[in-house]
């Protein structure tokens, strides 16, 4: 059948079988191979992308269900070469050794943020318990997310300083 | 790679569209919302449905309401928003306890409760906590709606009262004065399904246990609803010696088998140790309400 999705910011449509998956679709489909294949049984979350904003595993996701819905993959933080601040953050805090994980990681870092500017460790770890790491035992993870939180923080304080300025 | 065997897709507009498409398709076909348990099932070829009705569109069916003396949750209510709601917590404490160790965020964030229930996945954890509480399951068909006791939905593994053409629509939850309860799970690792899992829902009246409910999940069918724990609660007044007997009667009258989680006789014990904390934690919970209503 006919399908559009609207996969970062663009609408692409493709005919596809209904049991087509959502991580076949954008990564042989589409050829958005930063959205990781592992497990396939929902349990890894390598190959979680943001779905109408929210963390899904796209490995149990039909294609044919997310036509008509917004999903961001990992192509879509940064902004041209211009890193997210969750890329930021782990590459400053080393969040990633192999790489595997870390689309995924960064996505749900990034869902969370959103949701919430200043999460405690805690929380953090909540939101990226259904993800595996195998290489940094997540320490590094949530420092690379409490990164991001803390520059977003810092940038937002900077660009009211500035507003306030400019007023003056 | 794992892939579902072919099938036809529909995706429906609406609650009548979907009994519809369900009536015309029969036994062929399945509903899917969030997928989670069928889409697995599929992919390793124990479930094959010829025609698949997607009901994620019918908003009608996401909704949490306290009505009179109830909680109606919509049937495509996700696990999140469960977990998410303050009067889910505030008059089901059980199913907070539950939700926060239901598979993971991902997970959680497509999940429904009507999923997990017409799964009937003797290990899931809503249908225990469902069972505890006494919840009601509101079906509907072309001849109009029917609510059943959760302990005529279940009728065994992965068999409901759901019939051909038929779909699950809410699930009701009796709210009641002096209530408390609460989920004790125990879990080889974060999101995984049970060991062994136990729900406990009561009320306390005048020092006296009532409305007792108790559902256990991983340790065989036809424990949704232990009669004989929640008889020998109903009436008694909560003491240690009472926890002690009614995890000992839980133990007995579950039928847990030996696979790579643990052994029957682990899962026993666990079934037996779980009742008690959980009775001892609805106990504390009901006493709390009790002193907050008067």
């Amino acid at each position: 059948m006919r399908i559009t999705v609207n996969v970062n910011g663009e609408d692409r449509t493709r005919e596809v079988e209904p049991r087509h998956l959502l991580v076949r679709f954008l990564r042989d489909d589409l050829e958005l191979t930063g959205t990781h294949w592992g497990c396939d049984t929902s349990n890894c979350g390598t190959c979680v992308v943001l779905m109408d904003g929210e963390p899904v595993k796209s490995c149990t996701v039909l294609a044919v269900m997310a036509a008509g819905h917004e999903i961001r993959t990992v192509e879509d933080l940064a902004d041209g070469e211009r890193l997210d601040p969750v890329q930021q953050g782990f590459i400053e805090r080393h969040g990633l050794q192999c790489g595997f994980c870390t689309p995924g990681m960064m996505l749900t870092g990034r869902a969370l943020l959103d949701r919430n500017p200043d999460p405690s460790e805690q929380e953090i770890r909540e939101a990226i318990s259904g993800q595996l790491c195998r290489c940094t035992g997540y320490l590094n993870i949530v420092r690379s997310i409490q990164w991001a939180a803390r520059k977003e923080a810092e940038d937002a304080r900077a660009e009211a300083a500035e507003t306030a300025g400019s007023q003056a | 790679m794992q892939v579902p065997a072919s099938f036809d897709y529909e995706r429906a507009r609406s609650v009548d569209e979907a009994l519809e498409l369900l009536r015309r398709h029969g036994e062929e076909a399945r509903v899917v919302a969030g997928g989670h348990s069928l889409l697995p099932m599929m992919k390793l070829r124990l479930a094959g449905p010829e025609v698949l009705i997607d009901i994620n569109d019918l908003t009608e069916l996401d909704h949490i309401d306290l009505v009179g003396d109830e909680l109606r949750v919509g049937a495509l209510t996700r696990h999140r928003a469960l977990l998410e709601s303050e009067s889910v917590g505030r008059y089901f404490p059980i199913v907070h306890d539950a939700e926060r160790v239901i598979a993971d965020p991902p997970v959680r964030n497509r999940g429904t409760i009507g999923g997990s229930l017409c799964q009937a996945d003797p290990s899931e954890d809503l249908s225990a906590v469902c069972g505890a509480l006494h919840a009601r399951a509101v079906i509907r068909g072309a001849e109009g709606e029917r609510v059943v006791s959760m302990a005529d939905f279940h009728q065994g593994p992965y068999e409901t009262a759901v019939g051909v053409g038929e779909m699950l629509v809410e699930v009701r939850i009796p709210v009641l004065p002096g209530a408390g309860s609460a989920y004790e799970k125990v879990e080889r690792k974060a999101g995984d399904w049970a060991v062994a899992a136990a729900g406990v829902a009561l009320t306390l009246r005048e020092g006296r246990i009532a409305d007792a409910g108790v559902g256990l999940a991983a340790v065989g069918a036809g424990a949704l609803n232990l009669h004989a724990v929640q008889t020998l609660m109903n009436g008694s007044e909560p003491s240690e010696a009472l926890y002690e007997e009614a995890g000992r009667v839980a133990s007995a009258n579950c039928s847990p088998v030996t696979d790579s989680r643990g052994s029957e006789d682990y899962k026993r014990h666990l079934a037996g140790e779980l009742t008690r904390r959980a009775l001892r934690r609805a106990v504390a919970r009901a006493a709390r309400s009790t002193a907050r209503e008067a």
